[in-house]
């Protein structure tokens, strides 16, 4: 199983090297099979690990020792326990569904084999982030992905404003990151060790210093909230959506943003004794959650809606983890990986099928032209909008049930937030896939549905977005909640030391999911009477007022950050570059060198040549040196 | 048994080097001929002999004496330098005026 767990990581390594150095070389189009295959592989390694690990097992694979200093070592270690089982599964097979669909969606593409290789070293580095058996392997990997994310978000590097969105998302991303790092630190300061096994097993231990953990663990949210979208470090995301729809879905939905969530259930020991970052947490994600879901309201760019989704689903688990319910917020993790990447995925589709339009008010009527993403698309909309028994309904509620347990505003306001979820979805499918089309006679005639190497991966998504809930079926169907069972060896030590709850009455739960599932059903309905009854098509920009503006205009945060921070920094490098540099440090070094040249210019008459100076001076200065002597 | 050299009190030796040492500074410093400067360097190097032969006879020990034997040798062999360079410089410039010798300068 070593030599498995070994492969899992390397596959996609080298697939990488393949694509990157021979992709020259390859005939056209092999990259994206190379990529895909070695994904694929990856996720059979997976697979066999899976058949016969245990649940309460875990392999744990030292490849070498990497960095000894006296008694500190760090390894370059692996570890594969249930949760990085459950996002291995996640991140390759969710990867390969998308690599296979990036062949039909970047066909013809000039950058297509450079394409599936920035793809494989996002795999990779992905997969070293969940497998890391240590903070630093987890930080390798956490700063590759956001590389990664880097180059394929600016991937249409030719387009400056796509440069700008990838730069930006690489400067949020690293100031969440410097957190991590801190973290990092004080972790190896005051437990002497990086590896995550031993610090949750030491941390118990160290509890009394309760602020040095809650210092801990809030540098190592800040992290999350960095890689994973969260208020106030949300904004790279909706920009994020400059790359191309694949990296959507894969980095930006599926996996990479849920870095911060996998991150914390790793952690999961040491946050549970820092009841007041979990409060923070917990607010943090409320926040997110209503705020991105008012935003998505009102944008009119098919990727932005999912974005600004993405934003508050991530929100969502977050809530789950403040919460203490660490195996809630991974349900809901998974359950979202399914239906956002197909939401993407679909998406992407769509766009395809429109030679790149990606306004919801140019499109319409869809349904009829291309079936399959239609549907899927739908059933996917239904899953994240809690449509009773599909998946997203279950990992919902039991956050719901966890929110409705412990806090009843926190509970109200995901409840709002959930039910924003299917009003904005529910306008997007109408507008798009509903009516009559509304853009010109020329693009309709090009509609066309995509290849099979883009529905394959659509109707794969679709059956594992519909019945991914049965993962964490909840009490009230008498089964045992497998993801809970599955993952209680990792979330044990952390669930003594939280205050549950003592549970809601199985009455209470099954009301409360009834509540949910008409709020969807009831948001749906209040969409279709809006757009697909009356015909409603989202006013343009000039006219709109008030709030709805504001929303529009996403609050203006962008503009804020502009103006509170950005503009600043540029006023003041522009101050140090006009003033600062050229008066002050131009005019000290020039002054030294015009100081060193006149006095040498003084100095060299002395040298005259004449040897009879040479010789007084000489001894005059022995005669000096005499009655210093003397003297001293 | 006193030496006949510790007759003399040892201040004079002091006082006779010390004034023949700056006999020779002085020369060096004043006079232009480059035969006198060589012989003033000369004059003070023997101002230095006699004073280690002086001190090594008080002493009682003979290293000093040696000692003066070693910078006779030295000193001969800097003098045939020494002239052979001024017989150089005499061919070039005419002269043995060390003024004469300035081009060595910045």
């Amino acid at each position: 199983m070593t030599f498995l767990g070994l492969m899992i990581p390397l596959l996609p390594l080298l697939g990488f090297l393949v694509n990157g150095l021979l992709g020259k070389y390859l005939p056209k189009g092999s990259a994206g099979w190379i990529g895909s295959l070695s994904v694929l592989a990856s996720f059979v390694c997976v697979l066999l690990i899976f058949k016969d690990l245990q649940a309460e097992q875990a392999i744990s694979i030292d490849v070498f020792n990497w960095i000894a200093l006296g008694d500190f070592s760090i390894s370059f270690g692996l570890w594969i326990d249930a949760l990085t089982m459950i996002m291995l599964m996640v991140v390759t097979g969710v990867g390969f569904l998308i690599h296979l669909y990036s062949i039909g969606y970047m066909h013809g593409d000039e950058g297509f084999t450079r394409f599936f290789t920035y793809l494989n070293l996002f795999i990779f580095f992905m997969l070293l982030l969940v497998m890391g058996s240590n903070y630093l392997m987890m930080f390798i990997g956490w700063e590759g992905v956001g590389l990664c994310s880097y180059l394929l978000i600016g991937f249409w590097y030719k387009n400056e404003p796509f440069n700008d969105a990838a730069q930006k998302a690489f400067v949020m991303n690293r100031i969440g990151d410097l957190g991590f790092l801190l973290g990092m630190f004080f972790i190896l300061f005051h437990f002497g060790t990086l590896d995550i096994q031993t610090v949750e097993q030491l941390a118990p231990g160290l509890a009394s210093n309760g602020g040095l953990i809650m210092i801990i663990t809030l540098l190592l949210f800040i992290g999350a909230t960095g890689k994973s979208a969260q208020l106030p470090l949300y904004t790279w995301l909706p920009d994020a959506m400059a790359g191309p729809t694949p990296v959507s879905a894969l980095i930006h939905a599926a996996t990479m943003v849920t870095a911060g969530i996998y991150m914390i259930v790793r952690s999961n020991v040491l946050f549970a004794l820092a009841p007041d970052t979990l409060t923070i947490i917990l607010w943090v994600g409320v926040i997110t959650s209503l705020f991105a879901a008012i935003i998505g309201l009102k944008q009119n760019d098919i990727k932005k809606v999912l974005a600004y989704s993405t934003v508050s689903q991530l929100g969502l688990m977050f809530v789950a983890l403040g919460l203490g319910a660490f195996s809630s917020g991974i349900f809901h993790l998974v359950t979202h990986a399914f239906f956002k990447a197909l939401l993407f995925l679909g998406a992407g589709s769509v766009i395809h099928a429109l030679h790149g339009e990606q306004d919801i008010r140019k499109m319409g009527g869809l349904k009829k032209l291309i079936p399959i993403t239609y549907i899927t698309f739908i059933l996917a909309s239904l899953a994240i909008s809690g449509f009773p028994l599909l998946s997203g309904f279950f990992s919902k509620d039991e956050i719901l049930a966890h929110a409705f347990e412990q806090n009843k505003i926190v509970w109200i306001v995901v409840a709002v937030s959930s039910f924003l979820t299917a009003i904005y979805m529910f306008r997007l499918v109408f507008l798009t896939f509903f009516n009559n089309f509304r853009g010109s006679d020329e693009t309709r005639s090009h509609i066309h549905e995509s290849p099979w190497t883009m529905t394959f991966p659509l109707v794969v998504l679709c059956i594992l977005a519909v019945l991914g809930g049965l993962i964490g079926l909840p009490a009230i169907f008498h089964v045992s909640h497998w993801l809970n069972t599955y993952l209680a060896s990792v979330t044990e030590p952390s669930a003594a030391l939280i205050h549950h709850g003592d549970g809601i009455s199985h009455g209470l739960e099954i009301g409360l999911m009834c509540f949910a599932g008409l709020a969807a059903i009831v948001a749906i309905y209040l969409m279709y009477r809006k757009y697909v009854m009356q015909k409603a098509i989202p006013e343009s920009e000039e006219s709109q007022q008030g709030f709805i503006k504001a929303i529009a205009n996403k609050f203006y945060v962008d503009e804020f950050f502009e103006n509170a921070i950005v503009n600043p920094v540029f006023k003041l490098s522009e101050w140090f570059g006009t003033f600062f540099d050229k008066k002050i440090i131009d005019q000290i070094v020039n002054r030294t060198a015009t100081t060193i040249t006149s006095g040498g210019q003084a100095l060299r008459l002395s040298q005259g040549g004449n040897t009879g100076t040479y010789v007084l001076a000489m001894v005059i200065g022995i005669v000096v040196l005499f009655i210093i002597r003397l003297l001293i | 048994m006193e030496h006949t050299t510790q007759l003399v009190p040892l201040n004079w030796y002091l006082l006779l080097s010390t004034f023949l040492f700056c006999l020779g500074v002085m020369g060096v410093l004043i006079r232009r001929n480059a035969i006198i400067i060589l012989m003033c360097i000369e004059l003070m190097l023997n101002s230095v002999n006699m004073l280690l032969v002086a001190f090594s006879s008080y002493s009682g020990n003979s290293d000093g004496q040696v000692f003066v034997f070693f910078i006779m040798v030295v000193a001969a062999a800097e003098v045939a330098v020494g002239l052979a360079l001024l017989v150089s410089i005499y061919r070039n410039l005419g002269s043995t005026d060390i003024d004469l010798l300035n081009k060595l300068k910045w």
